[in-house]
């Protein structure tokens, strides 16, 4: 560790983990209750379940893109952080938010949640990822700035790169685009529009920045390849990101009331998607190919690779499947909406994060060659079994989607919703096998911190 | 072929780009916001529709349901229950209603359950009038078929 500031990232990594712990098991739950609809009912319904899965998503990989952040911003400015110490207050202060919001999901009903959180003063809540309340949104954009706060004054007073630039705009993106959570119109449909421009402009357009600054940053460290040439990856990459994904919204408003010509510049516009994403594979393969130096630390390489190829397979190509206009007329709004979901979640944003603890972590646990073989060949099985479980659980949704759209969309023979998911059970219980494969992955990662170190000769 | 871009070529075309994209997103934003109304027959929007609207999100219905294609999938889409359950009748979708409401949870082993969420008579026809609304709206003819 070159700079103390940077030992602020530990404790946002370690929570990041126990949240998608939660998020997981949530999963699962949701899983058996998708097979046995009588499962944990009445006493968490599925829509509780579910913004317990989702929102323990969404703030997990806020506290990880937090805890990349604050590691990377000072080797990168050539500075200490600008207040260790304001970053230690947001981090509690976010840790109690998230568990009070978590625990009122849980324990209180939905309906009296949003009475007693103000919701009647400025309707936010019961729209799908930002269910919060009132008061826990607030919370969202305090802690956003003060991090924002964080990370821009230490830029300022330090080296600036290419990648703190990056990481700036995008986290400047984040931040804006969540303003319009708070704005929820009464006609459904322009509600729906400018839910979008939070939920599609965070995933794919401003979050991928943070990606790409991230990527690069450990591709640098790890590889040893000149930063120039870095440099370049990055801007072509991000260039294609804002070419294509800022347009690209265009897709969710294909048939949800918005006009004709988005059937036409949506299509278009993400047709070119999975480019940045391509993109993305080239870079790792070719930074690892042109390494200068071997460093000891083998896992953070391969959760680079990893996330550039899963990215690619989940947001890319599970994305492409049913972009285009014509086809999503049959998919919108079914189950290849979530497996898409799944696989780009995970293969984009949770596998960088995965790549920077595996890169951060060892040398903030006092490590700086990287964890003892022992620990690496461990974590190499967990990202097996998370990998192969991820695209076992994306293909078995892939395939109830299927089934959904022939049994209620294509043919002369049409059968009803819930018929169509009777049928579709024992995919779902295939599903929910891969989940179990998924959460033993995560176990086995967890152990892989517990591997002792062989002692000094 | 990345040999022959330049990082200042890389760096024009994402702010170039970048922008340029902006610019036509901000320029349609406008145009949609102003089809908007109309395309959803905003007139029609009665206190009853946007009263049902509230207690769509209160009561966090996306949460199982989707509604004009968006939201969770464990339930079934509700854009067009109106034509499916009330044989676009607006009487008969309202009594269909209050007897579906005050039904749940159905008590079939292992079916998946709705909660009962203890709605008055006069709420569950805001939500029909809501859903009713929400049936209208033009959506360039999705849903493809009556079961959604």
């Amino acid at each position: 560790m070159k700079y103390t500031s940077q030992a602020v990232a530990k404790p946002y990594f370690i929570f990041a983990l126990i949240l998608l712990a939660g998020e997981i098991i949530f999963g699962l739950l949701m899983g058996i209750q998708y097979i046995w609809g009588d499962f944990l009912f009445p006493l968490i319904p599925f829509n509780v379940l579910r913004m317990v899965h989702t929102n323990l998503l969404i703030v997990l990989l806020l506290f990880g893109f937090m805890g990349a952040t604050y590691y990377l911003v000072p080797e990168e400015t050539e500075t200490e952080l600008w207040s260790p110490k304001l970053a230690m207050i947001t981090f509690w202060v976010f840790v109690v938010a998230g568990v009070l919001t978590i625990l009122g999901y849980l324990f209180v009903p939905y309906a009296q949640l949003t009475e007693l959180t103000f919701n009647n003063l400025l309707p936010t809540m019961g729209r799908e990822f930002l269910e919060q309340p009132l008061p826990t949104k607030v919370g969202i954009v305090l802690v956003v700035l003060s991090y924002l706060l964080n990370v821009t004054m230490t830029v300022i007073k330090g080296r600036k790169t290419v990648i703190t630039t990056v990481l700036l705009t995008g986290l400047l993106g984040l931040a804006v685009f969540f303003l319009f959570a708070f704005y929820v119109p009464d006609n459904l449909i322009m509600d729906k529009f400018f839910w979008w421009f939070t939920v599609h402009l965070w995933v794919e357009a401003t979050w991928e920045l943070i990606l790409g600054a991230i990527l690069a940053f450990v591709l640098i460290k790890v590889t040893g390849v000149d930063r120039e040439h870095i440099d370049k990856w990055l801007y072509l990459i991000i260039a294609m990101t804002m070419v294509s994904g800022i347009l690209g919204t265009g897709h969710h408003f294909f048939y949800m009331g918005a006009p004709e010509y988005w059937l036409w510049i949506g299509s278009i516009s993400s047709a070119v998607e999975p480019l940045p994403f391509l993109l993305m594979i080239l870079f790792a393969f070719t930074m690892s190919r042109e390494r200068k130096i071997k460093h000891d630390n083998e896992m953070a390489l391969t959760w680079a690779k990893g996330t550039a190829v899963m990215g690619f397979l989940g947001a890319g190509v599970w994305g492409f499947f049913h972009t285009l206009a014509p086809v999503n007329m049959y998919t919108h709004g079914t189950q290849l909406t979530a497996a898409h979901g799944h696989l780009s979640f995970y293969g984009a944003y949770v596998m960088i994060i995965f790549t920077m603890i595996s890169y951060a972590m060892p040398i903030l646990r006092g490590r700086p060659h990287g964890n003892c073989a022992k620990a690496q060949k461990v974590e190499l099985v967990s990202f097996w079994m998370m990998n192969i479980g991820m695209l076992g659980l994306t293909l078995a949704l892939s395939a109830a989607g299927v089934v959904q759209i022939m049994d209620q969309r294509v043919g002369t023979h049409l059968i009803g919703f819930m018929e169509s998911q009777e049928s579709i059970n024992g995919i779902y219980m295939v599903r929910a096998a891969f989940g179990v494969l998924v959460f033993t992955g995560l176990l086995t990662y967890f152990y892989s911190f517990f591997v002792k170190e062989p002692a000094k000769a | 072929m990345t040999e022959r871009i330049t990082k200042s070529m890389a760096k024009n075309i994402y702010y170039g780009g970048g922008t340029f994209a902006l610019l036509i997103f901000i320029a349609l934003t406008f145009d949609t916001v102003h089809q908007i109304p109309k395309r959803s027959n905003q007139q029609n929007m009665t206190e009853s529709v946007v009263a049902g609207k509230k207690l769509w999100e209160k009561n966090d219905c996306v949460g199982c349901h989707t509604i004009v294609g968006e939201g969770a999938y464990y339930a079934p889409e509700l854009m067009n229950v109106f034509q499916r359950r009330g044989a676009s009748d607006e009487t008969t979708f309202k009594a269909y209603m209050q007897g579906w409401m005050a039904a749940q949870p159905l008590s079939t082993p292992n079916r998946r359950k709705m909660p009962q969420f203890h709605l008055t008579p006069a709420e569950v026809d805001n939500l029909s009038d809501f859903l009713i609304w929400t049936s209208k709206i033009n959506a360039n003819e999705w849903p493809p078929t009556i079961e959604g």
